[in-house]
């Protein structure tokens, strides 16, 4: 199989383009983040601040990942996937933060709707 | 919040140790069957076994790998690529810039957090957050280090078994496991928030995300954040100066 060819980009090769076109713009936020954190103190307005716009960026992401997802589960209707993302964070706090209630709780609403709807 | 820099009672392997005893936990347990998803999704796309677990080490970011699996069959150039992945990889400067201020010490070596730095991602930055602020100062570093290069090691097994064992997934099982990495997530960021402006941050950022997608193409993960963090920042600061009734 001509595998090879999909994986490789501008003649890199498989490994190569993994290096240049997903390790390193991963990476290069890490070492701006190790850079720009200088003399940042624990207690001071601006970690506070820094700290917000993370937790922010990470809920981005998953949402992202719930609502424009890669794969199969494209599959699912996007309220089935919000359902069950509702109803396992609801089960995670109704549990007093158990983590494996809101997961159990969520995957059995996700499997259950794949089953009716798919 | 932050401990006191206590006199140092064990020793650094002790607290490698302890650290890498949180590899029997839940979240550790999650992101390795997440993993497993998305060994399927490598396989799928075509990524041999070597690659998949290459990437998996090399990029250490579940986001960035699913984005850059996603996209390079698509026929997107190398910038195209570059750029999604660097996009979808930005949250890390502010969650790096967070987690510097806790792990290093007086003496800390740039080159270390230049190291460590690698292993951060979203499960280990959530461990950090959680469970950094109560250890002894010099604690720290080596318990971070024993949980997330624990972690990172324990899943590149993970993923090579997986890739190897399992083949092609049915899709529902499949759907089940790439669910798990957001609904994880979604959980730990919650339970992590140690304030009020994470918790603004987090729905700010869960709200603005698909709505700010609508309007920007690329970008609007950034703007997201930056928008969200300072929205929830500024709220939380307004309420804490606020005069206590």
């Amino acid at each position: 199989m001509s595998e090879e060819a999909v994986k490789s980009l501008a003649g890199l090769g498989p490994y190569l383009t993994i290096v240049v076109a997903a390790a390193l713009p991963t990476h290069i936020w890490r070492w701006l983040g190790v850079l720009f954190a200088g003399r940042l103190n624990e207690g001071s307005e601006f970690f506070i601040w820094v700290k917000a716009v993370a937790t922010a960026l990470v809920a981005a992401v998953i949402a992202r990942l719930i609502l424009f997802p890669v794969g199969p589960l494209e599959g699912l209707a996007v309220p089935a996937r919000l359902a069950a993302a509702a109803a396992g964070f609801a089960a995670y706090i109704a549990s007093g933060k158990t983590l494996a209630v809101g997961v159990v709780v969520a995957e059995a609403v996700l499997v259950l709707s794949w089953f009716i709807l798919v | 919040m932050s401990a006191p820099d206590a006199p140092q009672t064990h020793s650094t392997a002790y607290w490698v140790g302890q650290g890498a005893l949180n590899l029997f936990s839940l979240p550790a347990l999650v992101l390795m069957a997440a993993q497993v998803g998305f060994a399927a999704l490598a396989r799928e796309a075509g990524f041999s076994l070597t690659q998949t677990v290459f990437m998996t080490f090399m990029v250490w970011a579940l986001p960035s790998q699913v984005v850059f699996v996603g996209i390079i069959g698509s026929g997107a150039s190398l910038f195209a690529v570059v750029l999604a992945v660097g996009l979808s990889a930005v949250r890390f400067m502010p969650m790096v810039m967070a987690w510097v201020p806790l792990v290093r010490t007086t003496t800390t070596r740039r080159w270390m957090l230049f190291g460590l730095s690698w292993f951060v991602a979203i499960t280990a930055w959530v461990f950090a957050m959680a469970k950094l602020p109560d250890l002894p100062r010099p604690a720290r570093a080596p318990f971070f280090a024993g949980f997330a290069v624990g972690l990172t090691l324990s899943n590149l097994v993970v993923v090579g078994f997986a890739y190897a064992l399992i083949g092609t997934l049915p899709d529902v099982v499949a759907a089940a496991l790439v669910f798990l990495t957001p609904i994880y997530f979604l959980m730990a960021l919650w339970g992590a928030a140690r304030m009020d402006a994470d918790k603004l941050a987090m729905a700010a950022g869960l709200v603005l995300g698909p709505l700010f997608a609508m309007v920007l193409e690329q970008a609007h993960l950034l703007v997201a954040g930056v928008v969200g963090g300072t929205f929830a920042y500024g709220v939380s600061r307004w309420r804490r100066k606020r005069p206590s009734r």
